[in-house]
């Protein structure tokens, strides 16, 4: 059992992310950590392979900042790390990293299992991950909240997915990318000495031309970011007994339409 | 013949109300273009849906009424979303992005190389036909202005309440056409086994009113029975369903939770609005117990009216509120219960 994850470097989750005087996005000193969606799809990855004496990889696709979040992964216990890069991935879109990811994929030894943390929060999208699944050919169960069973000799799959109106358990057949929920196990802290080890790790970087593709043309593009408005007005606060806050909450609620 | 394509959700035969959002939103835009408006109903039920698409705007509609599209599948459903996107070239496809909205729209843009913009809070097309459109990124902290290049048919998911659905016509009567499946059942690597609707679910993000616990949830006066492990939780689980869950009721609206609370095991993950947990935005989002963390705001700062209830004068969530009660929303949230049952005579 091969299995295959995807991770990226992201602002921390408490850091005050803004767009800058350039017009640039900033987090100020704020740490990077690794997208906190990937790291369910990591302690899957390592759990999963445990169980059936399996292997792990992780790849990002960026340049140098995300080779963090891939030390990370090699702290926790994956196995090997990869990073694709290469110039021409500077204004890719979706497309262009679903194109990229799946012949990564494809290089590495034969997987079973690609997982996915359900979106990756610095482009605010889990698009990517489906349009991997397409460009691999692939299967895809998304929101996968627990996996049920792996039968490598069926070459099967069943989990349980989280939806909208409830829960769903699903089969498929291997190979299969799938996308893991916050609730599907808790991830581990890295050790002492996968740390260490993983600081030492010379990780590969692989170019568009090593993977031998050329990207479909780009055909969304971000112009601006902007901060989001300001608000304008100031707190309204009711005061009085528990019952008069409450009947005045109930007269503003009624002016604003939104019972 | 060029087009406006609106995918139309169905779930147990019924559609999924947000749906019309994306049909009122296609609307404008195919009359922009000078287009027809084509809705695409497929699965259970999906004839007498095809009707109700024509009075919400559709002016005509593709139907697919197969058991391999009875319940939503990802495979059969994008292939014949993209097999129609080859054959007719429509200009732009819209669907609401619920789950299933934003993976059938990606899934068929990847299969035709097309451009694909999602979690669309505001959108424009220019005369030259370039779509712009706006969408949140950084979990809401930035926005992020989008362009696609619109020679091509363009994948368009929008986020749900970020539009207005259109109110239906009676007159309304599209032009029915049935469309054929693209994978026979022995094509497909994915069956369904259950799907459990009851257990713990919370349609979050469809809700028109939001009522969140957080931290302070465990500060209820009640006593927890003997031999109660861990005393703050029982307190909370029993304030969510004893003091949220009532309120809940009165105005028909989903509960959720900060991650402190979730975490803390007060509430089900399912709960959990921020940037780990679902982003919302309904009409009216009330905050108890919760200060406020900036990862809980990003998933809650676009809701039209933000009432917050906290102990703490200085938490941060009065700085995002537009009504504020500092108070203890164990004596707070009965008395709005109560209030809101006189009023809306429920």
């Amino acid at each position: 059992l091969h299995i295959i994850t995807f991770t990226r470097s992201t602002p921390d989750t408490e850091a005050r992310v803004e767009v800058g005087p350039d017009g640039a996005v900033t987090w100020g000193n704020a740490a990077t950590i690794v997208n906190p969606w990937d790291e369910y799809a990591i302690e899957e990855a390592i759990l999963q392979a445990e169980k059936a004496s399996g292997s792990t990889s992780v790849i990002a696709i960026g340049p140098d900042m995300h080779e963090e979040a891939l030390k990370h992964c090699l702290a926790m216990g994956v196995q090997q790390a990869l990073r694709i890069w290469d110039p021409e991935l500077e204004n890719a879109d979706s497309l262009g990293y679903a194109t990229a990811a799946a012949a990564a994929v494809n290089k590495l030894d034969a997987a079973d299992l690609v997982i996915f943390g359900r979106e990756s929060i610095d482009i605010g999208t889990d698009q990517h991950i489906y349009q991997t699944a397409r460009k691999l050919g692939w299967p895809m169960l998304s929101y996968v909240a627990r996996i049920l069973a792996i039968d490598t000799e069926a070459r099967t799959i069943q989990v349980e997915r989280l939806l909208e109106q409830g829960r769903q358990v699903v089969t498929s057949k291997l190979p299969v990318v799938i996308s893991v929920m916050k609730d599907i196990n808790e991830p581990r802290y890295p050790s002492f000495i996968g740390i260490r080890k993983a600081s030492r790790a010379s990780i590969p970087v692989w170019s568009l031309a090593d993977l031998g593709i050329s990207l479909p043309p780009v055909r969304t593009q971000v112009v601006s970011y902007s901060n989001p408005p300001a608000r304008t007005a100031d707190v309204e606060m009711l005061s009085g007994t528990p019952e008069e806050q409450a009947a005045q909450l109930v007269e503003r609620l009624l002016e604003e339409k939104v019972l | 013949m060029s087009a406006v394509y609106v995918w139309i959700e169905i779930f147990t035969g019924e559609a999924v109300a947000t749906s019309w959002e994306a049909l009122g939103a296609g609307r404008t835009l195919a009359d922009q273009l000078n287009v027809p408006l084509t809705a695409l109903v497929w699965g259970q039920n999906a004839a007498a849906i095809a009707a109700l698409a024509g009075q919400y705007g559709a002016d005509t509609v593709l139907v697919c009424e197969d058991a391999t599209l009875e319940a939503f599948r990802l495979e059969p459903y994008a292939a014949l979303l993209a097999h129609l996107v080859q054959a007719h070239q429509p200009r732009i496809v819209l669907a609401v992005g619920s789950s299933r909205g934003r993976e059938l729209l990606a899934a068929a843009a990847a299969d035709t190389d097309s451009g694909l913009i999602t979690e669309i809070t505001e959108m424009a097309l220019a005369d030259d036909g370039t779509i712009r459109a706006q969408r949140p990124v950084y979990a809401g902290k930035i926005t992020a202005t989008v362009t696609a290049y619109a020679a091509e048919t363009v994948f368009l998911a929008l986020r749900g309440r970020a539009f207005p659905a259109p109110e239906p016509d009676a007159a309304g009567k599209p032009a029915i056409t049935a469309v054929a499946p693209v994978l026979a059942e022995s094509d497909i690597a994915t069956q369904i086994v259950t799907f459990d609707t009851a257990a713990e679910t919370v349609s979050l993000t469809d809700a028109a009113i939001v009522i969140s616990g957080g931290r302070g949830m465990a500060d209820n006066p009640e006593t927890p029975p003997a031999g109660v492990e861990d005393a703050a939780v029982w307190k909370a689980q029993h304030g969510f369903e004893h003091t949220l869950q009532p309120l809940a009721q009165v105005l028909n609206a989903a509960v959720g939770a900060s991650r402190a609370a979730v975490d803390a095991g007060y509430i089900g993950y399912a709960h959990q609005v921020g940037q780990t947990g679902k982003a919302v935005s309904p009409d009216l989002y009330i905050a108890c117990g919760i200060s406020g963390a900036i990862q809980h705001q990003a998933g809650m700062r676009t809701s039209k009216v933000i009432v917050a209830i906290n102990k703490d004068p200085a938490a941060p969530i009065f700085k995002l509120a537009h009504y504020g009660i500092v108070g203890d929303l164990y004596q707070v949230v009965p008395a709005l219960t109560t209030a809101l049952k006189g009023k809306l005579g429920r």
